[in-house]
């Protein structure tokens, strides 16, 4: 399974991104064989407006059927939850912890965004 | 309906830059002090997400009338999910997935062009209201203000449905919103002068720069009043005296002038030497528009 965890660089020692519209990097982990890609999210990083929702939508189409990050607004969560992509947050520490954490099924999935848009 | 296009009496726009500088003093302080010389004046606040002339004003309000606007919405049955509004729309107001299409109406800037773009015609338009206008009167001062519904993004809807209600036979003060954004451009846009007020402090005067700006691109001609001259430092005048921008006036810090707003009292009904200076500044603006009363 593809999981996306959010990154503030394009390595797996680095620290997860705290913010999901915003982050620099999306890392896409292939829990089966602990491989991953990087995607670069930085049009949306810079975008005036709409980060989340477009991010959201981005994130749908890497396949992926988690997302990890640090906190996520409201309409960054509906773009998310149409697409049926579960959302972890909270999430600190490299991007390698994090996934190996969800591996250990230390993660509990948000029922709701934890933060206002343009926190 | 008059638009600001077309020859009406003089419009001034009151801006700042940074806020809490003086703003709605100086707007209700002019207009108070026309009405009293039966200068027909008309105060519009466009400060829509905080507005606040009407505590000074207190004007009965006779009309109040909602703003809406245009969003999309998708007929599920028509569309094919090809993607093509949410590829043209910059604010990422649409989102299509292969099965479902998801609207965010509070990102959409009305544009149309999800509609245009729709090649089987799945897009049909939707109205939303996103707050209201309120016009009154205040006395001999004509008054309307705006309010954007909490949560709302957009608040230039509602300040150009505030200009549409501006009467040529009146000199129109709009008291503009704080900030050098959209609401401002939207505010300043078309008036014939503005007044940016400012206090003499590092974060006064570099928002002030940023309003200088935004009036020359608009081509609005704009002078300066300083508001608590006496605190700070003498940077606001030297930027002024640099660039050639006219001083208006200078009002100094004095508790007595915030006791009276305190009370929702006006500088000019709490200090009767105040009238004239607002007066001769009605002059200066006029002369700074290109009209002579």
């Amino acid at each position: 399974m593809i999981i996306l965890i959010t990154a503030a660089e394009n390595k797996l020692e680095a620290e997860v991104d705290p913010r999901f519209g915003r982050s620099k990097w999306f890392a896409l982990y292939e829990t089966d064989d602990d491989s991953a890609e990087f995607v670069s999210n930085e049009q949306n990083l810079n975008a005036p407006s709409g980060a989340g929702v477009q991010a959201g939508a981005n994130a749908a189409k890497t396949g992926a059927k988690v997302v990890i990050t640090g906190n996520c607004g409201p309409k960054a969560f509906r773009a998310l939850d149409a697409a049926g992509i579960k959302v972890v947050i909270g999430a600190s520490g490299t991007v390698r912890e994090a996934a190996e954490k969800f591996k250990n099924g230390e993660c509990k999935y948000a029922t709701d965004a934890n933060v206002e848009g343009h926190w | 309906m008059w638009n600001c296009d077309d020859e009406g009496d003089v419009i001034i726009c009151i801006g700042s830059g940074k806020g809490g500088t003086g703003k709605t003093t100086i707007s209700t302080s002019l207009a108070l002090a026309l009405s009293k010389h039966d200068i027909p004046v008309q105060l519009i606040d466009c400060d829509v997400e905080e507005p606040n002339a009407n505590l000074f004003l207190k004007a009965s309000i006779h009309t109040k009338q909602p703003v809406k606007v245009m969003v999309p919405k998708i007929d599920e049955e028509l569309c094919t999910h090809c993607n093509k509004c949410a590829e043209f729309c910059r604010f990422n107001s649409l989102v299509i997935y292969p099965d479902k299409t998801l609207i965010f109406p509070e990102m959409c800037h009305s544009c149309y062009g999800c509609i245009r773009i729709c090649p089987v015609d799945a897009i049909k338009p939707e109205s939303r209201e996103i707050g209201r206008i309120e016009v009154g009167d205040a006395g001999k001062i004509q008054f309307a203000d705006g309010l954007l519904n909490i949560g709302e993004a957009r608040a230039t809807p509602i300040i150009s449905e505030l200009k549409s209600s501006i009467s040529p036979t009146h000199t129109t003060i709009l008291d503009a919103p704080p900030g050098t954004s959209c609401p401002f451009v939207e505010t300043a846009r078309k008036s014939d002068v503005c007044i940016l007020v400012t206090e003499p402090t590092p974060f006064g005067l570099n928002d002030l720069k940023l309003a200088v700006e935004v009036t020359e691109i608009l081509g609005v001609p704009r002078g300066v009043i300083i508001n608590c001259c006496d605190v700070g430092d003498d940077r606001v005048e030297r930027y002024c005296e640099d660039e050639g921008i006219e001083l208006l006036m200078k009002i100094p810090h004095e508790r007595s002038i915030a006791e009276a707003y305190s009370k929702g009292i006006n500088l000019v009904e709490a200090m009767p030497q105040y009238m004239k200076l607002f007066l001769e500044l009605n002059d200066k603006l006029r002369r700074m528009a290109g009209r002579q009363r």
